[in-house]
């Protein structure tokens, strides 16, 4: 992969897509490419005061310790929830073969 | 009775309480509005014709049951943006890869405005996932502004502002994450509040940044904003960013502003969002509207916030890298579009399929920098970097508050862009966040109020909007100070709207 | 795999294990929703919008899961972590409904402890590296190929209802320097977590069921080099005996690539309980890049420590404490511990010694006859028809002659298949053992009379003989007879006693 910074080829955009699950066509991995090419110079710019003393904010809200009581609650119909699928079979979701083992 | 598409929310609450006219009759009528003109303004994915007349209806009932009305929005008419789900009523987020998913649930909002007796008219138009400032994003074509048809609404909740700068609605809920509802306010000539982060629960709200997105209320006036706001906020145990905390007193906030007394105020404007890539007629109108506040008893004096200026690049490496994530699960396993799967592909191929297939290429896009931003060997650079500028951006804005009760800036650089004028160029409209960003990264309240018109290259009067920013749970202060200017200036915009 | 080949590997490599633990808490409701956490449902009948991962749905912490990740961690002598977030772990799966897990990555709940195993007769301690809380997957079924496994499948069906499930991963560090001894201490490991786990009750601990999974890490050096090796990480891994099997296998293949002059591939492979060999798993040739980053959906965790210290001093005793208290009062060697620890009976046996049988009887039984059925029912002893109480009461009537040995078995044959108690049995079987002289002879007599040549052999003084005869009697009376008498009986009609 490239420096950061440096921008990102082709080659790179097509893989992301790849571990994204996004089958992109040839045309738009060019548009792609030179697209966030450009994004990306312009957003690396965080790096300017992204200073190590800095500590990263991941939540806006200064909660702690959310939690809920281990109690059940009303689950959803089943027939509700497969009528939504696009494929279904003796009451699970049905999907093609599945090329990869189990993670 | 006058127009009743022409009155506020507050006002069509009252005369139904008072008998003076029905809920059916105000549902009915904002649905004959949306029927003669939501074929050029397209705010609307999806009218509920149905579910409206029974909620007007349940409104009807109770009243001549004699008891009290539910809220002081009972019977009043709303557009719902289509990122909040609805139980039994189609969702699409804007995608066509939710096309035809019906929510076996509802939102958190959506209960609350059952609960408020509010008629719910329909689902509204929005940039896919709720990424873009113009609609243009949508898989079902853009919404247009009701002040300029050629232009846009502004996005990513451009039909639920058109909606109610149209007169489809009084009431409209949008959801903001860089400035979805501030923006199309601005552009639309309407209110738009972006609560306090956890403010309004998210449960329920189809999520694009979670750490960044927040319902609320579109309305022409302020006051209705406030009550609208009021209607949804509060801590849900369902949500763990939920605030548990009281709803700050927004309409009282709104009502006391409109007094029109804003002596001891402290406004600071916020140098570094202004300059290059505003328009004049912006930067005008602002001034003027920083004028009256001065005038109504406020101090003005500016303030350097040097860390907003890398608001813009923070934002588009942590909400692509979020939503990278949050939209990993649409890939036609559990509902929703299946593309491909003719039983000679594998899973894997299905899913690729049917994202391509789904997915816009914006949203492509920001899954592509987001999935780069997380990559292991970038995350420090990238992601790791952009919550740092999170962090200076927290600390510019309590900076600031140490010597300002508010922060003002320009909702958003220029007035509505024509359709088309940035569709194929990311950063030009990247640029329409440039002043909503910072409250957005920092979690507080932000509410856009019309301030007057300005006109750029050619077009006619355009509205713009005045951003008024308070520290965190101090929603109050915007509404306070967006009624005072909206008194000053003798009502809503929207008076001045040319007829559609 | 013999275990002299073990100790000829740990001669010229040094074996260090490694284990990920897997353990499926028993809490009333799923981790990040309140859906029930139970098995065996009809499926996805147990899911919400929730853990379907529906568009808007959001994840809460269950108090209840937290609390227990934070005592499992203190028994095993963990730091608890004073802040620390749950991560997304990025990947696409069809029992993952969000495609993502929420887990966490470098902010584990709890880190740095250890559990000290008893492996023939010494100390092992098994360093802990961390304990931290996730969600479990859905489950997936393959439908088309040969066995039901993903290879060769036509299609597959997904089932939710595990989703959510609250998981607990405990992660060891490198253990090193157990030489021909790994396959045990990795088994020795496997078996004192579960004693503890399920001593803390945050955990039914069944292999079986899946609600405790464990992959084990394998990796050799050449003696001496100090240089750490590839490692293999090897998953399904379903038993306590496959633990150590499956460790056993990989160091043999392991040195028999290194002794080729091979190397040794990072890889994740699968166990077979047929063959007891591993074979590889998916070829990826990178690592997947998970791409954690905090879960922004969820708010840190900040235990209190007054909290914790409170959860600390409620823990019940270790198990190891347990046995060395137990040790003393049933009178038994650290082996024997050891057995009983391994058979899962070491409660048991105190039970029944607590109901007044002896130290010495109750560990016979239960290690010997008792384990015997419960292996061959497919169950746990505590799960067997009789309990500690029963078992006492069959010593205690063999001890006052009231059963013989055989006759006791019998008893306990009929306790576990109908379930009713030891003396309801006896007396409806008529098990007592026969003593009565005048009933008795009449069986020597025909005895005698059938087997002329073996009478004429003891006559003769060939008492051994003998033996033949009351094998006879025996079997006329169903084993009821008691044996000495018998034989007494015989010799003394035969003139011979």
């Amino acid at each position: 992969m490239s420096e950061s910074g440096a921008g990102i080829t082709r080659d790179e955009v097509a893989h992301l897509a790849l571990l994204a699950r996004l089958a992109v066509t040839d045309e738009e991995l060019d548009v792609f490419a030179g697209q966030l090419d450009v994004i990306l110079g312009s957003v690396a710019r965080v790096q300017e005061v992204a200073a190590p003393e800095v500590p990263p904010t991941s939540h806006s809200v200064p909660l702690t310790n959310v939690l809920r009581p281990d109690v059940v609650t009303p689950c959803l119909d089943r027939d509700a929830v497969l009528a939504a699928a696009p494929a279904a079979e003796d009451g699970r979701f049905r999907v093609p073969r599945i090329l990869d083992e189990e993670a | 009775m006058a127009d009743l598409t022409r009155m506020t929310g507050a006002e069509l609450a009252a005369v139904i309480a008072a008998g003076e006219t029905s809920a059916g009759e105000v549902a009915r009528a904002h649905l004959d509005r949306i029927g003669a003109v939501d074929d050029r303004v397209r705010a609307f994915l999806h009218v509920d014709e149905e579910g409206a007349m029974a909620a007007a209806r349940a409104v009807d009932d109770r009243r001549a049951a004699g008891a009290e009305p539910v809220s002081p929005l009972a019977g009043v008419p709303l557009a719902l943006k289509d990122v909040i789900v609805t139980e039994g009523v189609p969702t699409t987020c804007g995608s066509r890869i939710l096309s035809g998913w019906v929510p076996p649930y509802d939102a958190h909002v959506t209960e609350r405005l059952k609960a408020a007796g509010i008629v719910v008219l329909g689902k509204t138009n929005m940039d896919e996932f709720a990424m873009g400032s113009s609609t243009e994003n949508s898989a079902f074509g853009p919404s247009h502004n009701p002040w300029d048809l050629s232009r846009i609404p502004g996005g990513s909740s451009g039909g639920s502002s058109a909606a109610v700068s149209a007169f489809e609605a009084p009431l409209g809920i949008g959801t903001d994450t860089g400035g979805s509802i501030r923006q199309p306010a601005a552009v639309t000539g309407i209110v738009g509040h972006k609560p306090t982060y956890g403010g309004v629960s998210r449960y329920g709200l189809v999520a694009f940044s979670s750490s960044l997105d927040q319902a609320g209320p579109f309305a022409r006036t302020v006051l209705d904003a406030a009550l609208l706001h009021e209607a949804i906020a509060g801590h849900d145990p369902r949500d763990s960013t939920s605030i548990n905390a009281p709803v700050p007193p927004v309409s009282a906030a709104a009502r006391q502003g409109a007094t029109g007394d804003l002596s001891g105020l402290r406004v600071a404007v916020v140098r570094e969002l202004s300059g290059e890539g505003y328009e004049p007629g912006v930067e005008a109108t602002t001034r003027d509207a920083l004028a009256r506040l001065e005038k109504l008893g406020a101090t003005v004096h500016e303030v350097s916030c040097p860390s907003f200026a890398y608001a813009l690049p923070a934002y588009y490496l942590i909400a692509p890298s979020e939503c990278s994530s949050n939209l990993a699960r649409f890939d036609g396993v559990r509902y929703g579009l299946r593309v491909g799967d003719d039983g000679t592909r594998s899973l894997e191929t299905v899913m690729s399929l049917t994202r391509e297939a789904g997915f816009g290429p914006e949203v492509k896009r920001r899954i592509i920098l987001g999935t780069y931003a997380l990559s292991s060997g970038y995350y420090e650079a990238y992601y790791g970097s952009a919550q740092k500028v999170r962090t200076l951006i927290v600390r510019d804005f309590a900076r600031a508050f140490t010597g300002a009760d508010v922060l003002v800036s320009p909702t958003t650089p220029t007035v509505a862009f024509p359709i088309g004028e940035r569709v194929d160029d990311p950063i030009a409209m990247y640029a329409a966040d440039l002043c909503t960003l910072p409250a957005s990264l920092a979690g507080v309240p932000a509410i856009s109020v019309p301030c007057g018109l300005a006109r750029s290259k050619g077009s006619g009067d355009l509205p713009v909007g005045l951003q008024v920013m308070a520290p965190a749970l101090a929603d109050d202060r915007c509404y306070r100070v967006a009624a005072a200017l909206e008194a000053d200036r003798g009502g809503p915009l929207t008076g001045e709207a040319p007829a559609l | 795999m013999t275990a002299t080949l073990t100790e000829d590997v740990a001669a010229r490599y040094d074996p260090t294990i490694g284990l990920e633990t897997h353990v499926e808490l028993g809490t009333a409701s799923k981790m990040f929703c309140g859906c029930p956490a139970t098995f065996g449902a009809e499926p996805n009948t147990q899911v919400c919008p929730v853990c379907l991962g529906l568009p808007g749905s959001l994840p809460v912490a269950n108090a209840a899961a937290v609390e227990s990740t934070v005592r499992i961690g203190l028994a095993l002598n963990c730091t608890i972590a004073e802040w620390c977030r749950f991560a997304r772990k990025n990947y696409f799966y069809p029992d993952m409904p969000k495609n993502f897990q929420i887990s966490q990555y470098d902010e584990p709940l709890c880190t740095d402890g250890w559990l000290d195993v008893e492996v023939g007769g010494q100390v092992v301690r098994v360093g802990i590296e961390r304990v931290h809380l996730e969600e479990d997957t859905g489950k997936t079924l393959h439908v088309g190929g040969a066995t039901g496994r993903i290879h060769g499948a036509d299609h597959s069906l997904v089932d939710y209802n595990r989703a959510g499930i609250p998981l607990v991963e405990i992660v060891t560090k490198p253990v090193t320097g157990t030489g021909a001894l790994a396959p045990q201490v990795a088994r020795a490991y496997v078996t004192e977590l579960r004693e503890l786990l399920r001593g803390l009750g945050v955990s039914d601990v069944r292999m079986e069921q899946g609600s405790l999974r464990c992959d084990v890490n394998v990796s050799l050096s050449p003696a001496g080099s100090g240089v750490l090796g590839t490692r293999s990480e090897t998953k399904n891994v379903n038993s306590l005996r496959s633990v150590e099997r499956a460790v056993r296998f990989e160091i043999a293949r392991q040195a028999a690539v290194l002794d080729a002059g091979g190397r040794v591939v990072q890889e994740t492979r699968h166990f077979h309980e047929d063959t007891g060999e591993t074979t590889p798993g998916r070829s990826k040739e990178e690592a997947t890049d998970y791409r954690y980053f905090p879960e922004p959906d969820l708010v840190p965790l900040a235990p209190h420590p007054e909290w914790v210290e409170a959860l600390r001093s409620t823990l019940p005793e270790l198990p190891a404490v347990r046995r060395s208290r137990l040790a003393e009062r049933l009178g038994a060697t650290p082996f024997e511990m050891e057995s009983m620890a391994n058979a899962g009976v070491v409660d048991l046996v105190a039970s029944t010694v607590d109901a007044g049988a002896s130290p010495a009887e109750a560990r016979n039984w239960w290690l010997g006859y008792l384990t015997q059925q419960a292996n061959a029912a497919g169950v746990e002893p505590t799960e067997l028809a009789i309990g500690p109480a029963q078992v006492a009461r069959v010593i205690e009537l063999v001890a006052d002659g009231t059963l013989s040995t055989g006759l006791a078995r019998q008893a306990v044959g009929g306790v576990l298949e109908t379930g009713a108690d030891v003396d309801t049995v006896v007396a409806e079987r008529g098990l007592r053992r026969v003593s009565d002289v005048d009933a008795l002879a009449a069986a020597v007599d025909e005895a005698i009379a059938a087997q002329p040549d073996v009478a004429e052999k003891v006559r003769g003084g060939k008492v051994a003989a003998a033996g033949a005869l009351v094998g006879v009697v025996m079997k006329a009376t169903r084993g009821q007879a008691d044996p000495k008498l018998v034989r007494e009986l015989v010799l003394s009609r035969l003139g011979a006693g």
